[in-house]
């Protein structure tokens, strides 16, 4: 008798977004299935792995990424390495020097390693601000003048900042913006109406809904994201089709499990082991609960994840 | 599927004769939709409406019981297949992959990882016993296991070895994972023999489909399904498939717990395995097998899982008491913040990454956020106090400085009116500013 297939196919489908431009450009969304669901249909465009650096360029005290990036001496260098990573489709630029709570990294001085840094690879660039929206206003604007025709995407713009976010990055600047809420999808929908009603067309942003390291309240994320996908396919929610995008290392690389060291918890491991697998738990958590595109730090959680994606679409 | 109370008053005698305890026929109709009571409290329901009932009310999956005592484990009973649309219930269970070969080089580093998480205990509660052609071994390997006080799988579709594995160890209520379509009428009689779960396994979901559905002919509804599949792909496809079958088209035959061997899609690639055991553990798989639990493996995935498998509705909590951070002693300042797990989780990763030695007092806030909490009246100046009374923190530490969260600032003047001889200081709003606030207040 066997087994009665019932493919859950929906009429609606997740807007498509493309980052970068020319040959390696890229395309998030499109999809018309729950997450990963390639069994009941072609998924448009597999999701999208991100290898992320830092002004910094990257974290000295691991060891395995010392090793990777040995030999590395300007940002430039840096950035051509993490865009070579095996598996990564874009590389994402961490401006986190720049808040005011912390080192406060002027505009220009973000300016001059982003365009170092653009200079130097022709993946498609995301640009990750710090934790405070005004800052980022101010960083964005520069930033998306510097970058015009490049087609970046800027993470994150949030209810405090969108409308300058969107009116410069998006309507003068013609780049691509992410919209950035706190795991309720209500908030979600609020904000991307809003960014519509700016006159931003619905292939020009994307939305990060919120996320969490693995053990760190990530059930919202897990029901934020559910919630959001069935409204989009299900009952065709225009405006929650934006595909989503989950900057997963910004979350990973601060909790203790990753942070603490080897001589504090030896029975732990060390902290590289303990850094991948941290990642690569949550950043496949998000993509089975329906995130479009992750943003990781270390080659090995790059490969692996961009991997498990090949295998399952 | 359920059905609806509607449909179930139209059988009902509709008299309101009050015997089965309510006060009307349609209020018993919604209590049993809602399963709240069994059809058979009503003496006057014919024998075919029952009998179209309990087949209609009867839960979508079945809840299957291994192991006994301590490595007992509840596995199925869902009925939801999203968390947000009620809850899970029966959390994913880690297993590691063990041979005649590895055993004795795995089994110190499985049992190095035992913890508490918010009250939980964090272990690998299951062993795969795989076997590999020596049914004298094969027992030697599965007594050890046994003995390691673990919920034993027996990987085996030997009957003969599986025979002399339940005989050693069919006490402990193992898993025989060993029925497919060629050996099923054998494994099952052994199974019921013994008294434990069978496990079954095709060539593809077809194949399943029918093992199971002859299996349940024969009687045998202790089941739990083999979903491993030849591929990473095809194993994430039959795991949602079945899951997706009896949760929402009402297939009953795919209505059980279902087992997913990582070993066999993504042998020796650790970082591959904890990445698909996230994913198995948010998409239907109710055990998994993986090659390996490490300490990095465990943290994260132990985490997900806690969280995934928290009801919606209660939140998680943090026992009430005093939490020494970074080397803390009875002269370190003291910190207060809510129950409230993701706000301590949070809080706690901010305060000990500040690196200055300090006290964290949680009290019974209710397992709410600081502002809900505080709204409710749980997170008071009178519930602070009382907590330090309660749990004599002014015998217990000396320091007479308390911080407070940002956000409950009024609380002040009512805690230095309450504990005269404390200092009270608020801390900033939100815990990222608790790093630069608590290296300043040093």
């Amino acid at each position: 008798m066997g087994f009665k297939r019932v493919p859950q196919k929906y009429s609606a489908s997740i807007n498509e977004v493309t980052i970068g431009v020319g040959e390696k450009a890229i395309k998030l969304g499109g999809e018309n299935v729950k997450p990963l669901y390639s069994f009941d249909a072609e998924i448009a465009n597999a999701p999208k792995v991100g290898a992320e650096i830092t002004d910094e360029g990257y974290d000295r005290t691991v060891a395995s990424l010392a090793a990777y990036y040995e030999g590395c001496e300007t940002i430039a260098d840096i950035a051509k390495k993490a865009a070579a990573m095996p598996g990564a489709d874009f590389l994402a630029v961490n401006l986190e020097g720049a808040d005011p709570n912390g080192a406060n990294k002027s505009v220009e001085e973000c300016a001059a390693v982003v365009s170092e840094v653009a200079g130097a690879v022709d993946v498609p660039l995301v640009i990750i601000g710090c934790k405070n929206a005004d800052k980022n206003t101010e960083l964005f604007n520069k930033l998306a003048d510097l970058l015009q025709g490049k087609n970046v995407l800027f993470v994150s713009c949030k209810e405090e900042n969108y409308k300058n976010v969107a009116a410069s990055a998006g309507l003068a600047y013609n780049q691509k913006i992410c919209a950035e809420s706190a795991v309720d999808i209500n908030l979600a929908k609020q904000l991307n109406v809003l960014i519509s009603q700016m006159g931003l067309k619905p292939d020009t942003y994307v939305m990060n809904v919120g996320s969490a390291a693995a053990g760190y309240g990530f059930e919202y994320v897990v029901s934020t994201m559910d919630r959001v996908k069935d409204a989009a396919l299900a009952q065709n929610d225009a405006m929650l089709q934006m595909p989503i995008f989950t900057p997963v290392s910004s979350e990973t690389w601060s909790v203790k499990e990753t942070i603490v060291s080897e001589e504090d918890f030896p029975e732990w491991g060390t902290r590289d082991d303990r850094a991948v697998q941290m990642e690569v738990s949550t950043a496949a958590a998000c993509l089975a609960a329906g995130s479009n595109a992750v943003v990781l730090r270390h080659p090995k959680s790059v490969a692996t994840i961009s991997k498990m994606i090949a295998a399952l679409v | 599927m359920a059905l609806k109370g509607l449909d179930i008053f139209k059988l009902t005698p509709k008299t309101n004769c009050k015997e089965c305890g309510n006060p009307t026929c349609m209020a018993f109709a919604m209590k049993v939709a809602q399963g709240a009571v069994p059809i058979e409290k009503c003496p006057h329901m014919s024998e075919e409406a029952k009998a179209k009932l309990s087949e209609a009310t009867a839960p979508p999956m079945k809840t299957i019981t291994v192991g006994v005592g301590e490595a007992e484990h509840k596995l199925g009973g869902e009925t939801v297949l999203f968390r947000h649309d009620k809850t899970f219930v029966s959390k994913t269970m880690y297993g590691v992959w063990v041979c005649e070969g590895c055993f004795d080089g795995k089994i110190d580093a499985i049992k190095a990882v035992d913890y508490e998480r918010i009250g939980e205990r964090m272990y690998v509660e299951m062993l795969n016993c795989k076997f590999t052609g020596d049914a004298g071994k094969y027992v030697e390997l599965v007594k050890k296991a046994d003995a390691a006080a673990r919920t034993v799988i027996l990987d085996c579709d030997d009957t003969s070895a599986a025979e002399a594995a339940l005989e050693a160890i069919a006490a402990s209520k193992p898993i025989l994972n060993g029925a497919n379509a060629a050996n099923y009428a054998e494994m099952s009689a052994l199974a019921t023999k013994y008294g434990v779960v069978l496990g079954v396994s095709g060539a593809n979901l077809d194949e399943l489909h029918d093992t199971v559905a002859a299996l349940e002919n024969a009687g045998n509804k202790n089941l739990i399904i083999d979903v491993t599949g030849a591929d990473i792909k095809e194993t994430f496809a039959n795991a949602v498939e079945v899951r997706r079958a009896a949760l929402k088209n009402q297939d009953r035959t795919f209505g059980y717990p279902s087992i997913v061997n990582l070993h066999d899609i993504a042998e020796g690639d650790t970082a591959m395995q904890t990445a698909l055991a996230s994913v198995f553990t948010l998409k239907y798989g109710s055990i998994i097998v993986m090659d390996g639990m490490s300490y990095a493996q465990a943290l994260p995935l132990y985490g997900l899982r806690q969280n995934v498998f928290t009801d919606p509705q209660k939140p998680m909590k943090v026992e009430p008491g005093i939490y020494p951070l970074n080397g803390a002693d009875e002269n370190s300042v003291c910190v207060t913040t809510v129950d409230f797990a993701l706000t301590y989780f949070t809080v706690n990763g901010e305060l000990e990454r500040s690196g200055v030695p300090m006290n964290l007092l949680i009290s019974d806030a209710g397992g709410y956020s600081v502002l809900t909490a505080w709204a409710a009246g749980k997170f008071s100046a009178g519930s602070i106090t009382k907590f330090i009374k309660e749990f004599d923190i002014e015998s217990k530490i000396k320091s007479r400085t308390l911080i407070i969260p940002g956000k409950v600032a009024v609380l002040k003047g009512e805690l230095e009116q309450n504990l005269p001889e404390w200092t009270i200081v608020v801390a900033p709003n939100e815990a990222t500013g608790l790093v630069p606030f608590m290296k300043d207040y040093k």
